[in-house]
Order: structure tokens, then C-alpha cells, then sequence
């Protein structure tokens, strides 16, 4: 009686693991005429970023405003926009906030660089740190140091 | 020598210095790309009188452009300040987005018209040209038709005094006649 009645549990578990939804970001279904134009939509919609919910893109996003851009993306690629026409025209509204990869421009010209800098600036410290720490070692005992280390290191074998 | 036990000292400060900057950012405020330029041209229905107006119709400035919707709570928290700006003389032009015309006009008959005409936008397409991201958003139309300011949420007495007052020098606002609350 128990063992069937943990079956029947076990059964209705696993019946509800197997029905749970998958998570899927957001589900809508456009026709594309072309193949490409549908690799496009996928690429355009990953790099454009929803100017309501601030760190999801667009393709994850379910705000009206993030749905609205997605229609606008189809629309402009079905009519033969190219990927510059769709940023530019996103950018003349949002901003160059909605692109995860903006221009380069006074405002993001040290995001750009920052990578550089740093690398630049870890080098320039690492430069430092080996070429002062075998001086340091080596001025760091006096002759009379020296000279008691020897007499310590000698003194056993005598 | 002497300055290398700085370094530690000097790197924590400027680190301290960005993150305190940081904690007076809001994140959530964008830039409003169409800052000085002409307000996007549109062909759009009038709410009320159903008539087709273009964005010539917005001819009473420097004026708002309040973008607002049945749907959204924080419009209505809005609106009485907005009836009291109409009172005072602001001529307010209303975008009525992504709504059904039907609540609008509802609403409207409701809680008092603060607006000299409103732009159906049930598409959201005029949002859309303007960069709205979401309701409510008002906007300053200066006196050539141009967007010098964009206000993101619920316009009230404080942020009119701070940010829109010099393009509307004349209204005086009613809580300082009334010598109460030293709001920024």
C-alpha cells in the first residue's frame, strides 16, 4: 500500500517537472521573408537594450515599450533598413543609451578605453614591483650581517 | 619611498570619491535624445473633437506636452497639479498613449480637462518619435517648437519650481503665495 502510494506520488511529481514551463524570455512568432532577415532580428534585438527596464535587451524584455521596439526592428528589416539605418534611427530617440555597444563619443570614450588603461596601468605596475624587489633584497644586509650568517651557516661543519 | 605607502591611501580615496558620486546617480534617468530639436511631426486624431491635427495644432508655447494614459496610476496622482497649471495660464498639450479614447475621455470628463487638446496615440507611435519610455512624461516646448526639456514621472509642485519655472516666469506658484513649504 505505502510503496504504491509513493509511486503514485513520485509519478505526480515527475508528471509536473516534465509540464513545468520552460523559461523562455519572451515568445512571439514573426514571418520573415528572408532567412537572414531573422539572424538579423536575433543579433539587432540582443544589442539593443529596453530603455524602460534598463539591463535586459530588448529580446528579453516583456515592458510595452521594449514590445513596441521589436515591432519597429521587424517592420524596419522587412523593408530592407541595414543595421546602420536601424541603430540610427533607435539612437535619434533612445539615445545612444540603447545600444549595448555605443559609438564612441565624449561621453563613452572612457568606457571604451577603460580596458587599455588598466591594462596599461597593471603593466606599468608590474614593472615596477620586479624591478625593485632584487635591489631591495639585495641592500637589505650589512657586511657584518653578511658575516654572522656565515659564521652561523659555517659553524656546524666545524 | 616615502610616497609609495600613499598609494594604498590615494587609490582608496579616489575609489571612495567615485562610489559617493555614484550613490547620487539616478540610473534610471536617461537623457532625452531629442533635446533641442523641433517636436516630431505627427498626423494624428484630436481626442475629443476626433478631427485630424499635425503638429502644427501645438501652436499656443512655450507649453507642455503631457504624456499620459488611463492605465497609468501615477497620471492620475498628476492631474490635479496639472488642472492647477492650467488654471495659472501653462498651455498643456496632452499625448494620450497607448490608451483607449473611450476611458480618455471618460477620465477627462471625470477628474476636469487640464488640456487644450489631446493627441491620439494609440499606437504609440508619436511616443515612439518622441523617445517616451513610459506615463507619465512631460515635456517643454520652448517658444520656437523646439523640446528643451523632458521630465520623467509625476510632475508636481517641486520639480516645476526647479526645472520648468524660467521658461514660465510668470506663474507663480500657489504654496509659496501661500508662504508654506521651502521645497527646492
Amino acid at each position: 500500500m505505502r510503496s504504491a502510494l509513493r509511486a503514485l506520488m513520485s509519478a505526480v511529481i515527475c508528471g509536473q517537472l516534465w509540464l513545468a514551463p520552460v523559461a523562455l524570455a519572451v515568445i512571439e512568432t514573426y514571418e520573415f521573408s528572408f532567412p537572414d532577415l531573422e539572424v538579423r532580428y536575433h543579433q539587432l534585438s540582443q544589442e539593443l537594450r529596453c530603455p524602460k527596464c534598463q539591463n535586459q535587451n530588448i529580446a528579453d524584455s516583456n515592458a510595452p515599450i521594449a514590445r513596441d521596439l521589436r515591432v519597429v526592428l521587424y517592420e524596419q528589416l522587412e523593408q530592407g533598413a541595414t543595421d546602420d539605418e536601424i541603430l540610427a534611427y533607435m539612437v535619434a530617440r533612445y539615445g545612444e543609451f540603447v545600444r549595448y555597444r555605443p559609438g564612441v563619443d565624449r561621453n563613452t570614450v572612457l568606457l571604451w578605453a577603460a580596458p587599455g588603461l588598466l591594462l596599461m596601468l597593471g603593466a606599468v605596475g608590474l614593472l615596477f614591483h620586479f624591478r625593485q624587489r632584487p635591489e631591495a633584497a639585495a641592500s637589505e644586509l650589512t657586511e657584518a650581517e653578511q658575516a654572522e650568517i656565515a659564521r652561523l651557516l659555517g659553524e656546524p661543519l666545524d | 619611498m616615502q610616497v609609495k605607502k600613499f598609494i594604498p591611501l590615494v587609490a582608496f580615496a579616489v575609489l571612495a570619491g567615485l562610489l559617493f558620486r555614484g550613490l547620487s546617480i539616478d540610473p534610471t534617468e536617461l537623457p532625452a535624445a531629442r533635446l533641442g530639436q523641433p517636436f516630431p511631426d505627427f498626423a494624428q486624431p484630436e481626442l475629443t473633437s476626433g478631427r485630424e491635427i499635425s503638429v502644427s495644432a501645438l501652436a499656443e508655447r512655450p507649453a507642455l506636452v503631457n504624456v499620459w494614459a488611463t492605465w497609468c496610476y501615477s497620471c492620475r496622482v498628476e492631474h490635479p497639479y496639472l488642472l492647477n497649471l492650467a488654471e495659472q495660464g501653462v498651455p498643456i498639450y496632452g499625448l494620450n498613449y497607448k490608451d483607449e479614447p473611450v476611458k480618455a475621455r471618460e477620465w477627462l470628463a471625470q477628474l476636469g480637462d487640464p488640456y487644450q487638446l489631446n493627441v491620439v496615440d494609440v499606437e504609440g507611435s508619436v511616443g515612439l518619435d518622441l523617445g517616451v519610455y513610459g506615463a507619465p512624461e512631460t515635456y517643454v516646448l520652448d517658444a520656437s517648437g523646439h523640446i528643451t526639456h523632458r521630465h520623467v514621472g509625476v510632475l508636481d509642485e517641486a520639480v516645476f519650481r526647479r526645472d520648468f519655472s524660467r521658461w514660465f516666469p510668470a506663474i507663480a506658484s500657489p504654496s509659496a503665495a501661500a508662504g508654506s513649504e521651502g521645497g527646492r
